[in-house]
């Protein structure tokens, strides 16, 4: 009872919170400082018609790192503390029932759709809303439905395992040759900015941001496939 | 304007309802999930109302994809443990 109580008091406390919020908010009517600086010089600076992704890759791009670090570390402790109960070989677990009609027919027609739909996320993510960690769940998605289809398919993790650290030494290995050909670390203009709009342009943006998409992609999968793999504990 | 106003209000009211459907214990886990993925779908939705996109991207992709998913997979796991 008290603990009902006390619930009821704590939802009541948050609620004149937010209501305090409410009614003290007032929308600015001109962009704050560094708003502004990003509104007027991402367009000439870095050449990128997704203001949110200049602003991921190259204003912000060490936070980015820092992000893509994050989600690697759980990624490997996923694979760390699964790989104990890892299942030998295909079938040796108990049988499981087919997978209907409708999935294994909507999974051979919506895997390569998903996959493309991923692909384009993050290869335009300089022009259009999304990127790389967006397009890289789409990609892991396609891969849970294959593994949602048949539970016991197994996805080699060498070949993720390769995409993986590929990835990320080439996303590191661009901002590191930001420092010597450009202005600093994770500059984007080592390459020609070209002409806003365009699919080949904002510098090193389409690159850096599909390198992510591969990597968020192959980590995603990586922790999927693990889930899949284990045996129940 | 008021019609955004309006739509917002509707999607937070129905946020809000998804949400407790989710949290009550009386009810199928599965349902719980779904309801749960049903918060994340439309405050994804919510989002883009914000003129959000990328964010709403995120949000559908991970929060309503993946993690339903992530869920049910797990749920089977755990009931093929109970039956062994």
């Amino acid at each position: 009872m008290i603990r009902r109580l006390f619930v009821v008091l704590l939802l009541f406390g948050l609620a004149a919170v937010f209501a305090g919020l409410m009614a003290s908010y007032s929308p600015d009517e001109t962009l704050n400082l560094s708003a502004r600086y990003y509104a007027e010089h991402t367009a000439q600076d870095i050449g990128a018609a997704n203001i949110v992704t200049a602003i991921i890759v190259t204003f912000r791009g060490l936070d980015t790192l820092g992000e893509v670090t994050v989600l690697f570390l759980t990624a490997a402790i996923v694979g760390l503390v699964l790989s104990h109960g890892r299942r030998e070989g295909r079938g040796s677990g108990r049988e499981l029932p087919p997978a209907g009609e409708l999935l294994t027919t909507g999974t051979r027609l919506l895997v390569p759709l998903i996959l493309l739909l991923g692909a384009y996320v993050f290869v335009n993510g300089h022009l259009t809303p999304g990127g790389g960690f967006q397009g890289g769940a789409i990609l892991a998605s396609a891969i849970l439905l294959l593994l949602l289809t048949d539970p016991l398919r197994r996805i080699s993790h060498r070949l993720i395992t390769a995409i993986e650290s590929t990835a990320g030494l080439v996303f590191v290995g661009i901002g590191l040759l930001g420092i010597f050909l450009a202005g600093g670390f994770l500059d984007n203009r080592i390459l020609p900015i070209g002409s806003l709009g365009e699919l080949f342009s904002a510098g090193a943006i389409p690159i850096i941001y599909s390198f992510i998409g591969l990597k968020v992609g192959a980590e995603f999968s990586s922790m999927l496939a693990h889930l899949s793999e284990t045996e129940d504990l | 304007m008021t019609l955004l106003i309006a739509m917002s209000l509707l999607l937070s009211v129905t946020i809000v309802a998804a949400a407790i459907l989710a949290t009550r214990s009386s009810q199928s886990l599965a349902v719980s999930i779904l309801s749960a993925g049903l918060v994340s779908l439309l405050a994804s939705v919510q989002f883009l109302l914000l003129a959000a996109p990328d964010v709403a991207m995120t949000e559908a992709a991970i929060g309503s994809g993946l993690t339903t998913f992530l869920f049910f997979f797990v749920l089977g796991r755990v009931r093929g443990g109970e039956h062994d």
